[in-house]
Order: C-alpha cells, then sequence, then structure tokens
C-alpha cells in the first residue's frame, strides 16, 4: 500500500518538475527578448505575441491533451513547492506503523493487557497486565527488547530472556503504545553518548556519575552493579551486560520495583554520566584480580574458606604425612 | 673394655683445655655466659611433639598472625587514619575530584599509587580472613578430641579470647578504609550500641566523641586496630604457647602411648623445619589470594556517605552469624515511658553473641561438672567415643551455620532465584530445629561409629571374602584385627556407670542427703549424665575378647577344609566359553 502511495507521489513531483522547467525555460525566453529589445513596454507586447501564438493553437487537436499535461506539471510543481515532503512521508508511514503495531498487540499482548492496552483486573482485584496508556515507547522499548515482555508466565518479576520481536515490530509496538498516550519516547543514541565532550569533560562525567550510581542506585542493584535482591523474590538484576539505552529507558519508565528518574530528578545530562560511569566500570580492567563475581563480603568469605582453609588443610594433611626421614629409613630397613 | 689412659694428663702443665671453638659455638658460648639460654635451648629444642594433620591447624592461626604483623606494618606505613576532607586527585579516574575523608583517600592511594600497596591490602584482608577461620576450625578440632579437657581448661579459656578479640581487630580493620561498607558497618555498630537500654546512647556517644559519625572514630579505631588489640592478641597468644609448651602437647592412643609420654619428633630439627616450612606454605597461600583474588575493592564502594549504601552490605564472614541472627529476627519492640527497647537489634546482636560467647567460654567446665571427670587427659578421644559432646558441638556448628546463611540470605536469593522473604522465614525456624536434628543424627551416628568398632575388636575386620558353606550357605570371612589397631582401638576410658538412681535417703554413715537447691542441682546433673553416657557402647572386656577370639578359632577350624577352594559353578561366570565345561559335582 504505503509503496503504491510513494510511486505515485514521486511521478507527480517529476511531472511538476519538468513543467517547471518548461515554464521557465519559455517564460526566459520572453524576459531575455525584451531585456534584449531594452524596452519596458516590449514585455508586455511580447506576452501578447505569445499569448496570441498560443491562442491560434488552441484548437489543434493536441492542445487538450498538452493543457491537461501543463496543469497536471503545475499542481505538482505547487504541491512540491509547497507540501514539505518529509513529514508528509512519515505521517502516512507513522500510521502505518501504528496500525501494524495494534495487529501485533492484539495477538501478543491483548491478553493481558486488554485490547485497547488499558489494562486487565482479575475477579480479585489482581492486575492482570497494567493499563498502558503513558508509559511511552520508551517502556515498550525496554520491556520487549530485553525480553522481559510478553511475559512467559506471571511471577514476582519477569526475567529477561531471549527477545521475541524483530526491531521493526518492537518499533511498531512502541508505536501503538505510545499513541494510546503521551509517555518517554526511546532515548536518542546522542542522549547516552559522551561524543563531543573533551576528555577532561569525560572524566568528570564518569566521576559525578558514579557519585549518582552510589547514591541512586546501589542500594538495589549493588556497588559494581551486579544486581542485588528485592522483596518476595524479586530483584534487582545486573547491570554488567545491559545496554546504555535500556539503562536510560529504565531510568525513565522505573520497570518493576524500580523508582522512575524522571528529567527532573536526574537531568539527561546526569542519566548520561550513570550510563558512563557503568560503562567505565566495564572497561576498566580488575585491579585486584578476579572479582569473585562482585558480590560483597558473602564471596570473599566463601573463597576464604574454600580457598584458604581448604588449601591449608590439605597442605597440613601434606606436611604431617611426609614424617621424618629417620623413620623412612627404617622401613625401608624393616621392608 | 680398657681405657686407654696414655693421654691422661700427668700434671698440671698439660691439663686438656678445649679446642678453639668454632665461630658459631664462640658467639653461643658468648651468649649463653650472659644469657644463660644453654640450658633453656637444651630442654626445648628436644621438646617432642606428636604428628598429626589435625594439630596444625592452630599452627594456620599463628602464621596467619604473622602474616597479619608484617602486611599491616607495609600497610601502617601509607594509611592515614584521619577523618579530614581532602578532593581525591588521585590515580583512580573514576573518583578524581570527589569529596572523601584523609582515610579514604589514603586507602585508595595504597591501593593504585604506592607500589605493590594493593598487594599488601588483599594479603592482609586474606590472611584477616584466615586468621580467625583457622581459629575456628582449631576450636572445633580441640573439642571433638576432647583436648580441652583438664588440665587444658584455661588455655581453652584464652583460645575463646583469642577468636573474640580476633574477630573484634577483623571489624576494626573492615572499619578503617572509611569507605561505603565501611562505614555503613560503624553505622550498623552504632545502632547495635544504642540498642542497649539506657546505656546504649552515652555509650555511642563515648565511642564516636558526640553524635555519629563525628571526626574520632577512625583515629580512635585505628589505635584500637594496630596497638589496643594486637598487643592483647600478642600476649595471649603468648600465654597460649607456653601453656602448651607446659602441658605438652596431646597425642592419639596408640601402642607406646601413654598419659605419661609424648611420643613423636623433637622440636629440632624436625619440628622447626616442618612448622618453618609451614609459615613459608600460609604465607605463599595467603600472597598467591592476595595477588589473584580481590578482596574488598575500596575503589569500587566509594567514600563512605551517611545517605549512600550498597546492596550486599555484609560484614567479614566471621560477623556473619550474629548479622545473620539480626535479618531474621522479627520486629519486636517495646515502648515504655517514651524510651524504645528495640528487642528486634538488642536480642540478635548484643544478647546472643554474648550468650554463645560465653557458652563457648564455659564449655569445658560444664562439660567437667556432668561428668565430674578430674583426671588429667593428655590421650585425645576419636569424637565417635564421646558422642554426646561430638553431637553438641556438632549442633552448636549447625546452629551458627544457620545463622551465617541468613547473613547471606540476598545472595542467596539472588543466586538460586529464591524469595528473600521465604528464606527469612525458612531460617526462623530451622536455627531452633536445625541443631535439634543434627544432635540426634550426630549422637545416633557417632554410637553406631561404636558399634562397629566393637564388631572390629570381637569378630574380626570384614575381608570381603566370601565362604559357601557345603549347605550352601554363604558368609563373609572376618580376620581379627592387628594387635597394634585392637590396642588403639581398646586404648580409651570406660564410661561411668550411669544407669543406677541416685542413693536416696541417710547414707550408710546415717548422713542425711543435701536439701534445696544442691539436690536439684545434683538432680539435673544425673539427668545429664545419663544423657551423655547411657546410650554409649563400652568397649569390650578381657573376658568379652577372648570369648569372641575363642569362637573366631572355631569358625575358622570349621571353614579350614574350604580353604583354596574356589566354589563350584564359578566357571560359569561368563567371561569365558563354556563349552566342555561342567560342574565339578557331576565328576
Amino acid at each position: 500500500m504505503s509503496t503504491l502511495f510513494l510511486y505515485l507521489f514521486l511521478g507527480l513531483v517529476a511531472a511538476g518538475l519538468v513543467g517547471a522547467l518548461v515554464s521557465v525555460a519559455v517564460l526566459g525566453q520572453t524576459v531575455a527578448r525584451a531585456v534584449r529589445e531594452s524596452r519596458p513596454w516590449s514585455v508586455r507586447r511580447s506576452l501578447n505575441g505569445l499569448a496570441g501564438r498560443l491562442s491560434r493553437h488552441r484548437r489543434r487537436p493536441v492542445a487538450g491533451l498538452a493543457l491537461m499535461v501543463l496543469g497536471l506539471m503545475l499542481t505538482g510543481t505547487l504541491y512540491a513547492a509547497f507540501a514539505p515532503s518529509s513529514s508528509a512521508g512519515s505521517a502516512s508511514s507513522d500510521e502505518e506503523l501504528v496500525e501494524t503495531g495494534r495487529n501485533l498487540f492484539l495477538v501478543g499482548c491483548s491478553t493481558c493487557h486488554g485490547q485497547n492496552g488499558e489494562g486487565i483486573t482479575t475477579l480479585e482485584g489482581d492486575q492482570l497486565g497494567p493499563a498502558l496508556a503513558g508509559v511511552g515507547a520508551a517502556a515498550v522499548d525496554f520491556q520487549v527488547g530485553t525480553g522481559r515482555m510478553p511475559a512467559a508466565q506471571p511471577g514476582a518479576q519477569n526475567p529477561t530472556k531471549p527477545v521475541t520481536y524483530s526491531d521493526e515490530e518492537i518499533k511498531a509496538l512502541a508505536a501503538f503504545v505510545a499513541s494510546l498516550g503521551p509517555g518517554p519516547s526511546v532515548p536518542d543514541p546522542s542522549d547516552y553518548s559522551l561524543a563531543g565532550l573533551s576528555e577532561e569533560e569525560r572524566e568528570e562525567a564518569v566521576s559525578r556519575g558514579g557519585q549518582i550510581f552510589l547514591t541512586n542506585c546501589t542500594a538495589c542493584h549493588n556497588f559494581a552493579g551486579k544486581g542485588g535482591a528485592m522483596p518476595r523474590g524479586g530483584n534487582a538484576p545486573n547491570l554488567s551486560d545491559t545496554s546504555a539505552k535500556h539503562i536510560y529507558e529504565a531510568l525513565l519508565t522505573g520497570p518493576g520495583q524500580m523508582d522512575t528518574f524522571s528529567n527532573g530528578n536526574l537531568s539527561p545530562e546526569e542519566k548520561r554520566d550513570v550510563i558512563a560511569y557503568l560503562y567505565s566500570l566495564r572497561e576498566q580492567p580488575q585491579y585486584g584480580g578476579f572479582d569473585l563475581g562482585g558480590m560483597g563480603p558473602v564471596s570473599e568469605g566463601m573463597f576464604a574458606w574454600i580457598v584458604g582453609i581448604g588449601s591449608l588443610v590439605c597442605f597440613a594433611t601434606w606436611i604431617a604425612a611426609h614424617t621424618a626421614r629417620t623413620s623412612r629409613r627404617k622401613d625401608e630397613a624393616a621392608a | 673394655m680398657s681405657i686407654d689412659t696414655s693421654k691422661v694428663a700427668e700434671t698440671n702443665s698439660t691439663a686438656a683445655t678445649a679446642k678453639k671453638p668454632n665461630r658459631a659455638g664462640a658467639i653461643a658460648e658468648w651468649a649463653d655466659d650472659r644469657l644463660g639460654l644453654a640450658t633453656l635451648a637444651k630442654k626445648n629444642l628436644r621438646k617432642v611433639f606428636p604428628d598429626h594433620w589435625s594439630f596444625m591447624l592452630g599452627e594456620i592461626a599463628l602464621w596467619s598472625f604473622v602474616v597479619l604483623l608484617l602486611s599491616g606494618v607495609f600497610l601502617s606505613l601509607w594509611f592515614n587514619p584521619s577523618m579530614g576532607e581532602t578532593t581525591y586527585e588521585g590515580s583512580y579516574a573514576q573518583l578524581r575530584g570527589v569529596e572523601m575523608s584523609e582515610a579514604f583517600a589514603s586507602a585508595l592511594r595504597l591501593s593504585f599509587d604506592v607500589r605493590g600497596g594493593l598487594l599488601m591490602r588483599q594479603i592482609h584482608h586474606w590472611a584477616a580472613m584466615l586468621f580467625v577461620a583457622s581459629m575456628m576450625v582449631h576450636l572445633l578440632r580441640v573439642f571433638f578430641t576432647g583436648a580441652h579437657r583438664k588440665p587444658r581448661e584455661l588455655n581453652w579459656a584464652i583460645g575463646a579470647l583469642l577468636l573474640l578479640l580476633g574477630t573484634l581487630e577483623g571489624f576494626t580493620g573492615y572499619s578503617l578504609p572509611d569507605d561505603l561498607l565501611s562505614g555503613t558497618g560503624i553505622r550498623a555498630a552504632d545502632g547495635f550500641l544504642k540498642s542497649q537500654p539506657i546505656v546504649g546512647t552515652y555509650m555511642s556517644f563515648f565511642l564516636f566523641g558526640g553524635e555519629f559519625p563525628g571526626t574520632d572514630i577512625i583515629p580512635r579505631l585505628f589505635i584500637i586496630h594496630v596497638l589496643l588489640i594486637p598487643g592483647l592478641l600478642l600476649a595471649l597468644i603468648t600465654a597460649h604457647m607456653l601453656l602448651l609448651v607446659y602441658h605438652k602437647h596431646t597425642q592419639w592412643p596408640g601402642p607406646g602411648r601413654t598419659e605419661q609420654n609424648v611420643v613423636g619428633f623433637p622440636m629440632l630439627p624436625v619440628y622447626a623445619a616442618k612448622a618453618g616450612g609451614f609459615f613459608f606454605i600460609v604465607f605463599g597461600t595467603t600472597a598467591l589470594m592476595g595477588g589473584l583474588l580481590s578482596i574488598n575493592p575500596v575503589w569500587m564502594y566509594g567514600p563512605y556517605d551517611p545517605s549512600k549504601v550498597t546492596a550486599g552490605s555484609q560484614p567479614d564472614w566471621y560477623m556473619g552469624w550474629p548479622d545473620g541472627a539480626l535479618r531474621i529476627m522479627p520486629n519486636l519492640e517495646t515502648h515504655i515511658w517514651h524510651h524504645t527497647i528495640s528487642w528486634n537489634v538488642l536480642l540478635p546482636i548484643i544478647v546472643l553473641p554474648m550468650l554463645m560467647f560465653t557458652i563457648l567460654l564455659m564449655l569445658p567446665f560444664i562439660e567437667s561438672w556432668i561428668t565430674g571427670d578430674k583426671r588429667d587427659h593428655h590421650l585425645l578421644q576419636r569424637p565417635r567415643n564421646a558422642p554426646t559432646r561430638t553431637a553438641t558441638m556438632v549442633a552448636l556448628m549447625t546452629m551458627y551455620g544457620l545463622f551465617w546463611a541468613a547473613g547471606g540470605n540476598d545472595i542467596i536469593a539472588i543466586r538460586l532465584h529464591l524469595s528473600i522473604n521465604q528464606i527469612t522465614y525458612f531460617m526462623r525456624a530451622a536455627v531452633f530445629i536445625g541443631p535439634v536434628i543434627a544432635f540426634m543424627i550426630t549422637r545416633r551416628w557417632c554410637i553406631s561409629l561404636q558399634r562397629k568398632d566393637e564388631q572390629d575388636l570381637l569378630h574380626g575386620y570384614e575381608t570381603g571374602i566370601i565362604m559357601r558353606s557345603p549347605e550352601g550357605g554363604y558368609t563373609e570371612r572376618h580376620l581379627p584385627l592387628s594387635p597394634a589397631r585392637a590396642y588403639t582401638l581398646t586404648a580409651r576410658d570406660r564410661d561411668p556407670d550411669v544407669l543406677g538412681e541416685l542413693p536416696g535417703g541417710p547414707d550408710a554413715n546415717g548422713v542425711e542427703p543435701q536439701g534445696g537447691l544442691a539436690s536439684r542441682l545434683a538432680g539435673v546433673r544425673h539427668r545429664l549424665r545419663k544423657l551423655m553416657y547411657a546410650d554409649n557402647v563400652q568397649k569390650p572386656s578381657t573376658a568379652e575378647l577372648e570369648a569372641a577370639h575363642h569362637h573366631a578359632e572355631h569358625e575358622h577350624e570349621l571353614q579350614a577344609p574350604m580353604e583354596g577352594h574356589a566354589a563350584d559353578g564359578h566357571q560359569f561366570d561368563g567371561h569365558h566359553l563354556v563349552e566342555g565345561e561342567k560342574l565339578r559335582a557331576d565328576d
């Protein structure tokens, strides 16, 4: 459908362009002649001449056809001149996208979220799926793009799993949900990129992001972003492999038990800095050696007992088993 | 044997003089003339130690303490125990420009800008973990083998104090770098102090020099960590070792080993080499761990700030069990006259550890009160030969382990995909039920092992040789234990007979039995003695052993004709072709 419209439109533009060229050529000829004769009134005279010449041919068989072509050209030229071509294109394709999204939504999401994303409440008053008006495209891109949605089963928290939908389908779903009510849109890569900052500014951004992270995020996600437990079987996920876009979207939309960090709470720059800090942790070497999972003192204690005490007890057994040489000689003598 | 008298001096002028001593000898003599060490050395260098792997567990603690002293001195050369504020400008980019205390800045400097500093920090920390852990393993060995009995009760008490001080030393060290974890720990400790009714707030203000956190706590903890507790530890370790030398080391029973002697190798050269070698192994292990395994990455935690906290905020492992008790404690509070008594903090973190420590300290005394055993013991007991004592310690270990696991409930929840709430509910019951189950299982297990020993003594060990009688019955052939093995198994005391009732009424001299509390205590003691001993299996008497051996000999006589004859039918074993084979009975 949309491709047919596109071709028609392109044809119209081309026709308009040809018409415009011809008009300009004819007009230019006339004006040039007038200027050559350098008599201002002669412009009107030559225009009259032009009209007379055209009028002479007006009843010719091709005149009707020529007029129609001219009319079409004029319309196309005018259209091309006055209609902003790009927005006109996305307007029609956005509607297409929303329509595609709606179809996907009806199949994959409406069982829990309702056919219009209004949410479904069970008879007991539990929520099968929340209402989606106003959650925005960012929420959809996060939930579907990380595989949390569509949910395999109801539970404490939807785990990440292999992503079900293609990027185009996620975009369509996001467009549909975004059409239900205003909400945060999918962030642009420039929102969370440090590109364009000087080396010094980048370092400041990372250290600022670190302090914001330690203040706002570590209470649940742990100091190294390795995740932590939440009540009733929930968990704050490990951030070690989460993409910058998804971190940004999570901050914007507050999935699950997470707080929403609106732009009034954490400015876009601060969000960017937090992401930069997390990425800097991934890039930096493990200064102290194997990080034992970055879980803090519990894993350290486990290693102290298993590796430390375990190996030392083995060594003690070894030392005690190797007794002084005197007795070995005795044994050899006895043997 | 004739004596060659030709070399004997006849006059004073040719009196025998010592040859010119060698250099080492000369130094030794010079020192001995002034210090009189020869007699001491002569006695102690020949001191005999018995050989067993489990006797070296305490040594791990000793050597890791030496590693702690060495690495600790290194750290103290750079660490700045000050809460003065500074802006970090060191090598770690992520924290550059961040306001922090000088203590934390110097910990970062040690980690990133002092050559070998991070390695030393990690060696120090790992050695601290191993120090406390090896003390506990050593404690278990001592208790399971009965080495805490008279005359070593006081050394047990010193050991328990060492464990307590080692834990406190670890906690103060954990708190020094002033990172997020340190500060959270100190904040928690502040809460623990304040949970004590009436005195709590005063104690907190006294410790912190005002309201938390103030600026005094790090310098104070530093002096406690590098001077006060290490001094006490050194003194107590010395006392512990001196008592060890004085009591002499315990040994396992066996041929030639009695309560009066110690069988083993002398200090020099054997034990000096073994113990010295073990020191290097312990040092090497801590160095390897320090070099390869990250511990307490303070740069990740960042400076302490009371507004911050991190998931996975746990103490080091040895404080994990009171932390676990705190985590699973139901939320109990009492409000009296505008004063809150926080039972939810007070009970698990103040009362419970104090109670457990008191029990630990008193264990040898409680045991000797129940057993009434006032004899000296230098021969060890196998854990199975004191089933109730072994079961008691296993029950305590189970309780400890469950509290400990509760302290890591969040890590368990995320790693095993469980609900932290369910873990908490489970633990609330398990810390009481678990030890009881562990006690019963261990006790019965020990008694079963005793029965097995008795069987081995009376009927010999199982050879794995299956005998088939002419009637077609199958038996396993048992052979008598070697005399040395049999000696070792029987080298234990017979438990007192506790099955009788406590005597009532006036005794033979017409003295009335004690009344009141004393008599009630005697009743309790009698019941405990019954629990302790009644189900134990005693070693067989001489008569029983002889009867059993006689029986075995008779049986062997009966079996003698069958010796060397393979049972018929085994030729059809499926391993080779059977064509032409037939049963011998058919011949």
